[in-house]
């Protein structure tokens, strides 16, 4: 089912009568294609679990349209939209087995569309196949793990068939082991269904691995859509930047002077900009040590991580207390300070209000 | 380790204390009495013992009146307090505004004297010979006979009582449910709400059961409580209970204790452990039924 927002919004009133009303979500125009396993990503009050919530339906717009296909759903109640939501605190029924948390949104179909207890238990065991837990039907939740109530959860809103499965921070709840694994799990689940699937995480890593397109959110405007490839490399301003990759990219004070982009007193490559102050952002994997190199560092420490080296430098410019390149471990490292060059695909230069500017 | 040991039976102490010469000791004595045929308070004496105060206590009139009424009040007012408490609970956490006005409202009788109370209702059900009274006139509209429920037949009487037990159990209970109902987490409704669950099935398979433990422990203290009624049936029928075929086990004890000058503390005892097997054998039938349908998360 395809999924289209066009200029969605959503105010919450202020919580005095005083105070401003709260943008939670502002303007948001999105497309999403059908089978699409679409990340929704930002820091924490992007507005990015509000927008999952305005299409469960659990919340009303206040402005905007929601479709499902080509049906404005923008009006109809939860129950009509048939959204899967799988809550980050699961909501699985405590006093409930999980056969009976799975039938729960059988059993309350009715008319023509009712089902028999049989039918019921036969759709269930299918479902709780596809999420490998057929095995603990008869178990309450509270005898489960946290991966296994995650996935009965999963299981809970794929039972009906749902035309979007929403998930909402789904391996916020797991330790990072079992993240890794689920994080699998929801793509494998998410193929084999086919079923267009929006999910909301912090975690840029996350979304990073397992989603078709991206959606990177602050302050309840999206900042920037694509594979997540694609805006890591092309990322549209210095927030997406910055909030995409471990370790975080190494942001400088720079300046465009007479054609040469400089940082601090080096130049370090030529522009056709004209002259003013900008920020120049670099990849840790940017850096390639070099005797030659145009940007010269004090050497704080290096870690080694097995196949890479991780140097840890100071420079002026920089915006933070140290940065960090990684390079290959052959490079040997003596003296105290280092010089790189940097490789220009990983550069990234922004005008002082955070736009990208092209060299 | 057994220097740890001795300190916690340190910290106990107090609690056994207490307990022991409060609780323990007055209930073996009371079940020493009530095998001690005419013991007297005064000279310490009795002439027998053996199980003829239960048989007496057990062959009483007044002894079975009162029994019969403690259950009738029992088996009436405790599903049907609890019952409207859950009824009017559920509406208050439904509404938002004068929310904390109709909580106060319903909590108010909680915090009034029973013997306040119980004048009310005599004056609101009491005829005289001015006014039948505020509920006669209310029934007389309806076409209803005036009725003497002060007064008048049995039935108008426990009717009055039941009524009156009802009102005054039901604000704690009114109480507690609120704030059962309000600690179920809303991400169960909202799941719920996602399944396009009916209203009655979300109240059914989620709200009673979540709430579950509560009620059982209001069920179980209701019982409790409705088994030990007397102050009740005296705010409103006046202290000579027996006079008005009113009477419950606790006044009987009462009665048997104090009334006619003399007292008969061994009839008195065996009364009290009548009621105190009949209260433990609920108790335990109520704690089996609830292994079943009472959800602990």
């Amino acid at each position: 089912m395809k999924v289209t927002l066009k200029s969605l919004t959503k105010k919450f009133p202020s919580r005095n009568k005083k105070g401003e009303e709260v943008i939670a979500v502002n303007n948001v125009s999105l497309d999403i294609e059908d089978g699409m396993l679409i990340g929704l990503l930002g820091p924490s009050g992007c507005g990015k679990s509000t927008i999952l919530n305005l299409l469960s339906g659990l919340l009303k717009a206040t402005d905007g349209q929601i479709f499902f296909g080509d049906d404005d759903v923008t009006g109809l109640p939860p129950e009509s939209r048939g959204v899967g939501l799988v809550f980050q605190n699961y909501a699985l029924y405590p006093h409930l087995t999980v056969r009976q948390n799975i039938t729960f949104p059988l059993e309350n179909r009715r008319g023509k569309d009712k089902l028999t207890r049989d039918e019921m238990n036969e759709m269930a065991l299918e479902t709780a196949r596809l999420v490998q837990i057929d095995t603990l039907m008869d178990r309450k939740p509270s005898e489960l793990s946290g991966g296994q109530q995650q996935r009965v959860a999963i299981a809970r809103a794929l039972v009906k068939k749902p035309k979007i499965l929403l998930l909402d921070e789904p391996l916020s709840n797991l330790d990072a082991r079992l993240r890794l694994q689920t994080r699998e799990e929801i793509r494998r689940i998410q193929r084999s269904t086919g079923i267009t699937t929006v999910f909301v995480t912090h975690d840029q890593e996350e979304a990073m691995s397992i989603s078709d397109l991206i959606v990177v959110m602050r302050d309840g405007i999206v900042q920037q859509v694509g594979k997540p490839q694609e805006v890591y490399d092309n990322p549209a301003n210095l927030f997406v930047a910055k909030f995409l990759g471990t370790p975080p990219i190494n942001v400088f004070n720079g300046e465009v002077r007479d054609g040469k982009l400089y940082i601090g007193d080096e130049a370090i490559l030529d522009t056709s900009l004209d002259n003013c102050e900008v920020d120049v952002a670099i990849r840790p994997e940017g850096f390639e040590l070099s005797e030659n190199g145009g940007l010269t560092c004090e050497l704080s420490r290096v870690e080694v991580m097995g196949r890479d080296v991780s140097i840890v430098a100071t420079h002026t410019a920089a915006h933070t207390p140290t940065i960090r390149a990684i390079i290959d471990s052959d490079n040997v490292i003596s003296t105290d300070s280092v010089r790189f060059d940097i490789k220009p695909s990983k550069m990234f230069v922004f005008d002082k209000s955070g736009n990208k500017l092209t060299l | 380790m057994k220097n740890n040991n001795l300190k916690a039976w340190l910290y106990l102490l107090p609690a056994f204390v207490f307990i022991g010469a409060f609780l323990v000791y007055p209930l073996i004595d009371v079940l020493i009495y009530s095998f001690e045929e005419g013991y007297n308070f005064a000279s310490q004496t009795y002439f027998g013992t053996g199980g003829y105060n239960y048989s007496y206590v057990l062959h009483d009139p007044y002894f079975l009146k009162a029994l019969k009424n403690t259950l009738i009040l029992v088996g009436v007012t405790v599903p049907l307090s609890t019952i409207f408490s859950l009824a009017i609970s559920v509406a208050l956490s439904s509404i938002e505004k004068l929310r904390n006005l109709f909580q106060t409202v319903y909590f108010l009788p909680y915090v009034t004297n029973t013997l306040a109370v119980g004048l009310v209702f005599m004056i609101l059900f009491n005829q005289t010979p001015y006014t039948p009274g505020l509920v006669n006139t209310v029934l007389g509209v309806f076409g209803v006979e005036p009725i003497d429920f002060i007064a008048g037949p049995y039935w108008a009487k426990m009717t009055v009582l039941c009524i009156y037990t009802i009102w005054v159990v039901m604000p704690f209970k009114v109480l507690i449910l609120t704030s059962a109902l309000a600690s179920v987490n809303e991400t169960y409704y909202n799941a719920a709400r996602i399944d396009g669950t009916p209203k009655w099935r979300v109240f059914r398979k989620i709200t009673l059961p979540m709430i579950s433990p509560t009620l059982f422990y209001l069920v179980i203290t209701g019982f409790i409580g409705a088994f030990k009624a007397y102050s009740d049936a005296v705010a409103l029928f006046g202290v000579d209970l027996n006079a008005a075929e009113m009477n419950t086990i606790v006044g009987y004890v009462y009665d048997m204790l104090y009334g006619n000058s003399g007292g008969y503390p061994s009839y008195a005892s065996a009364a009290a452990i009548i009621l105190f097997a009949i209260v433990l054998t609920i108790t335990c039938i109520n704690l089996l039924v609830s292994k079943k349908h009472v959800h602990y998360n």
